[in-house]
């Protein structure tokens, strides 16, 4: 089954970067990670970072996220420029607006699955109950387990719990399947693809898995700091139609 | 050449100097005292042996009444009797130019040819010549206090006539080390001085021409000192001996070693706890390095190096912090002993100083140190090199946290989840935990130890001024005399009240133990001059029978029941048999109590009166002080306002130095502890404690997981430490404890409280440092390193 294309009339940016780079110097070694990105992401949309490694995916998304300031250009998150807020406003930029999802999870092993989720709601402004961002992710019976208790995928789907529990305005993905065999990865894309559709919540997905490109929106791809290809998906697919 | 493996170990040290450093400080503590402390004492053993022996300080002394000299022939015949030497030894009231009151002088004679024993250390100056009846010779301190020098003149009252002296040359003693005046609690150069005058001219003044009164003696090596005072009371009994002791029981003596005692207790109680938490310690940081470089010692066995090898590369890496501790502790433990032994060069008056380290103290204390360091770091190094490669190079299984009702107790607390991490991490790492509070609670005990002193000091302080000694004055009489010498007394200028007092220097004995003391007679009634227990509650003395200091009581193995003779010294010498009634705690003192009416009963005499204790109007001390100066029935005086302000004096000084020094040592142990459980807590949770700040929590949000943790566990250590530290403190009541000075037991609320206070500004600056580093984690690259 094949998704209609586009939404039907064109939203605001959530994001704006503007001519983008970024340089990481290590001793003598200079690394151009960003070349002049130029991006929008509109509100609602979900898209596919695709590129190989060290093409610069995740740098973009550290500096989306505020957690990285780029070496020039700016970046908006509507109407606030990020590329000038300080250190604190960008901590509150990312408590109001970001959920963040890694690899890795990066759970609190000494929380339980809840507790993890609870971590975000307590210091989140208008959060839904632990419990209900849980059961979004199908983890409504896996509450008082410990990460170490917990699948990769289990552990995954509640670093989303805990990622969307705040309402975000953007979810910002880095590789969240990564870790995952197919089975898994394709349970954890189905929750993101389900709180984007359900939510609305802007989301961005790094990935140099290029299948999954096929849940987006849109795919920009990315090689060596640039933009190579920016093209809307116009044959969607469910996670559960992926194979890779 | 240096091997790989060595050049691993200098930039593992290098990574981690903060954390060693850490380390080798607490260590370097310990040590520094032991070192401290124990070459102070060897200097100070060396420097009396030495000053003694050219001093030819005798080995047994005894006081009598007179004698004539031909009985020194009798003595010298005494088996294992060296050197004998008979000489005049009397009060004498000193006008010193400033002082309203007279200072008190111990006048000692010296025969024509020069002393043989207890030779004074001429500092300045000549001896007064043999046949000048006005010439004399001062003890060093009391001379310079007054500006005394050589040619200055003084007027002295002795023998009770007023004579006009010229001072000689200055001179120091072994003899009067530690110079207390009669009835004084501590030396006071300015109102007790000695005057060293010849023979004969002390023999006049004091109708002893021929004759002696004091005797002193070197024995021959193997001599037994028991066996030779016993001869010689039996020689001077008839002289009235007042009963012969050796070199331990000689004021100055006993004060020094008593004084040497006490700086053996704090060599014994303070440096093993500075060594335990130093293991502790390097077994939590080694432990630490070691997990970090599970992938490191994988690879190690990997390409071929062996279990011992690796486990001897780690090792190493402990006892080069042991070797850093030691190195600080004994150059700080040199530089104390300097400072130490400066200020007791200054405060006795050594003619001469002979450093020396105590070198089995240094061995000891390397061994120690180094001990302490792979004791601490054996563990930790053992149990991860025994790991297979292919395990170790894999990384460690996470931590298992599981569900269990202090879990469901924390959630029906309804915590915050930053509060819940810190719960779960003292939960889940019991051990951790347990030496970061058992480490923080010995900060917390070694301060307390340290402080209570004080405490204690200032409670001896209370009981001798305030509930002992009320009066403001005590005459010493020449002689005793009949209870008419009150009415006398109450006549003086300025005196609003008067009480007796009555002293007999006395042996005690009970079967073979005994000792020399003095019996004090109390009247009924007395508010002046009282006897007080160590904690200033009056005992009350009941009409038969004697009451003894418990120290006392213990040498002479008696109990209340218990029987007593008790030989007395002076006249009427006689030997009493006497019930012991009761036993109590002092402070300061070691004579044995009676009523006076039991006593003078027992003696079959009227009530005698030995010295007088005085009420005074302040508004007419000068007329009594005039007054005073013209009596020469009164020996000497006490006046207990000044005494006061020189014990508060001295008390004062000591605790700003002491304090500063035991507040920086005791502090030192807080900061170790609480920066590398700190360094350790944020290297294992850098990786989550990166997470909360991509989470949107605020820098002082995740500090707070750090920080809090860290202050919780002190916060719980602090009481702990109070009573570690009160546990310590009764340890070290008894082992400072000398027959001179038992330290009432008493910790004020301001000393916990202080304790309290010092521990925890120490852990919070300590974490505080190491939150600094928190701050400037890089958020991306702590969140791309796993571990």
């Amino acid at each position: 089954m094949t998704l209609a294309a586009p939404l039907s009339q064109p939203p605001r940016p959530v994001f704006r970067a503007e001519e983008v780079t970024r340089v990481y110097r290590t001793g003598a070694v200079e690394v151009r990670a960003l070349r002049g990105i130029s991006l929008n992401l509109y509100e609602g949309e979900m898209v596919v970072l695709l590129g190989a490694s060290g093409s610069g995916k995740s740098t973009l998304l550290n500096i989306l996220g505020g957690l990285d300031r780029p070496t020039g250009g700016r970046v908006f998150f509507r109407d606030t420029e990020l590329t000038q807020a300080s250190e604190a406003q960008l901590t509150a930029f990312r408590r109001a607006h970001v959920g963040f999802v890694f690899q890795f999870y990066n759970l609190v092993p000494s929380l339980t699955a809840r507790e993890n989720v609870a971590l975000v709601t307590e210091i989140a402004a208008n959060p839904m109950p632990p419990e209900e961002a849980l059961e979004r992710v199908g983890l409504g019976h896996r509450l008082h387990h410990f990460p170490a208790e917990l699948s990769g995928g289990e552990q995954q789907r509640v670093a989303i719990a805990r990622a969307i529990a705040k309402r975000p305005d953007v979810l910002l993905c880095d590789e969240p399947t990564g870790a995952l065999d197919i089975a898994t990865g394709a349970q954890v894309l189905e929750a993101l693809h389900s709180v984007n559709r359900d939510l609305g919540t802007a989301t961005v997905l790094i990935t140099h898995n290029a299948v999954i490109q096929r849940i987006a929106h849109r795919v920009v791809v990315l090689a060596d700091g640039r933009v190579v290809r920016d093209d809307p998906v116009t044959d969607r697919l469910q996670p559960s139609e992926l194979s890779w | 050449m240096v091997g790989a493996l060595d050049r691993k170990l200098l930039r593992d040290l290098r990574r981690i100097w903060a954390q060693a450093l850490a380390i080798a400080l607490v260590l370097g503590c310990g040590i520094m005292v032991l070192v401290g402390a124990q070459a102070t004492l060897r200097t100070l053993d060396l420097t009396l042996a030495a000053y003694y022996d050219r001093a030819r300080f005798a080995d047994v002394f005894t006081t009598l009444k007179r004698a004539p000299r031909s009985v020194l022939e009798d003595v010298a015949l005494i088996d294992g009797v060296a050197q004998v030497e008979g000489r005049i030894a009397t009060l004498a009231l000193v006008q010193v130019t400033g002082m309203s009151v007279p200072a008190t002088g111990q006048v000692v004679s010296y025969a024509p040819e020069g002393a043989v024993l207890n030779l004074p250390a001429l500092r300045r100056g000549r001896m007064p010549l043999p046949d000048r009846l006005d010439e004399v010779a001062l003890s060093e301190p009391f001379a310079e206090v007054h500006g005394l020098v050589p040619g200055a003149r003084l007027r002295v009252i002795l023998g009770g006539e007023l004579r006009e002296l010229t001072v000689t040359g200055w001179v120091l003693s072994p003899e009067f080390v530690y110079a207390l005046g009669p009835g004084s609690l501590m030396p006071d150069d300015r109102r007790f001085g000695i005057l060293f005058m010849p023979e004969r001219a002390v023999a006049a003044a004091t109708d002893m021409v021929g004759a002696v009164n004091q005797i002193s003696l070197r024995l021959m090596r193997d001599a037994d000192a028991r066996v030779v005072t016993a001869a010689l009371d039996r020689i001077l009994a008839p002289y009235g001996g007042t009963g012969a002791h050796d070199r331990e029981r000689q004021q100055s003596h006993a004060f020094l070693t008593s004084e040497m005692h006490q700086l053996s207790a704090m060599s014994t109680y303070a440096p093993p706890v500075f060594l335990l938490v130093s293991a502790f310690l390097v077994n939590m940081v080694l432990g630490r390095l070691i997990a970090l470089e599970r992938p490191q010692i994988g690879l190690l066995k990997a390409v071929g190096y062996s279990t011992r090898e690796i486990a001897w590369h780690y090792l190493k890496l402990a006892l080069l912090i042991g070797v850093i501790g030691t190195g600080a502790g004994w150059a700080a433990g040199f530089w104390m002993a300097d400072g130490m032994i400066g200020l007791y060069a200054d405060y006795f008056r050594f003619p001469f100083v002979i450093r020396a380290a105590n070198p089995s103290a240094l061995v000891i204390s390397a061994t120690l140190g180094l001990a302490v360091a792979a004791m601490g770091g054996g563990r930790a190094v053992w149990q991860s090199v025994r790991l297979p490669a292919a395990e170790a190079m894999r990384p460690p299984a996470p931590a298992l946290f599981s569900r269990g009702w202090l879990d469901r107790a924390l959630e029906a607390l309804r915590l915050r989840q930053t509060v819940v991490m810190i719960a779960r991490s003292i939960l889940r790492w019991p051990g951790r935990a347990a030496i970061t509070l058992f480490g923080v609670s010995a900060s917390v005990a070694v301060l307390v130890m340290s402080y209570f002193m004080f405490d204690s000091a200032a409670l001896l302080g209370d009981s001798v001024f305030g509930a002992a000694n009320r009066q403001d004055l005590t005459l010493g009489l020449m002689e005793p005399v009949g209870e008419a010498v009150l009415l006398d007394a109450r006549a003086l200028p300025g005196v609003l009240k008067v009480e007796p007092g009555y002293a007999i220097p006395a042996r005690l004995v009970n079967g073979t133990a005994e000792r020399l003391s003095a019996v004090q007679a109390h009247w009924e009634g007395a508010t002046l001059a009282r006897l007080v227990d160590d904690r200033g509650e009056a005992v009350a003395l009941p009409p038969h029978g004697l009451v003894l200091p418990e120290k006392l009581a213990q040498v002479l193995k008696v109990g209340p029941g218990s029987w007593l003779e008790v030989e007395l010294l002076s006249p009427p010498r006689e030997t009493l048999r006497l019930p012991v009634t009761a036993v109590f705690a002092q402070g300061l003192g070691q004579e044995a109590h009676i009523a006076a009416p039991a006593l003078f009963a027992a003696l079959r005499s009227a009530p005698q009166v030995s010295h007088l204790h005085l009420a005074l109007d302040a508004n007419a001390r000068a007329a009594l002080d005039d007054r005073l100066a013209t009596l020469p029935a009164v020996s000497g005086l006490i006046d207990w306002v000044e005494v006061q302000r020189q014990f508060d004096t001295l008390l004062e000084e000591n605790l700003l130095t002491m304090v500063t020094i035991y507040t920086a040592i005791g502090m030192m142990i807080a900061v170790g502890v609480i920066y590398n459980a700190a360094q350790i807590l944020l290297s294992e949770r850098s990786y989550e404690l990166a997470t909360l700040r991509v989470l949107g929590f605020s820098r002082r949000e995740v500090a707070f997981v750090l920080v809090g943790e860290m202050m919780l566990l002190t916060l719980i250590a602090i009481p702990v430490g109070w009573a570690m530290g009160t546990w310590l403190a009764q340890g070290m009541v008894s082992a400072v404890s000398t027959d001179i000075i038992q330290l009432p037991f008493a910790i004020s609320r301001r000393t916990y409280a202080y304790a309290g206070i010092a521990a925890a500004v120490a852990a919070f600056g300590s974490v505080t440092l190491v939150r600094r580093r928190l701050d400037r984690i890089d958020l991306v690259s702590a969140l791309k390193s796993r571990e």
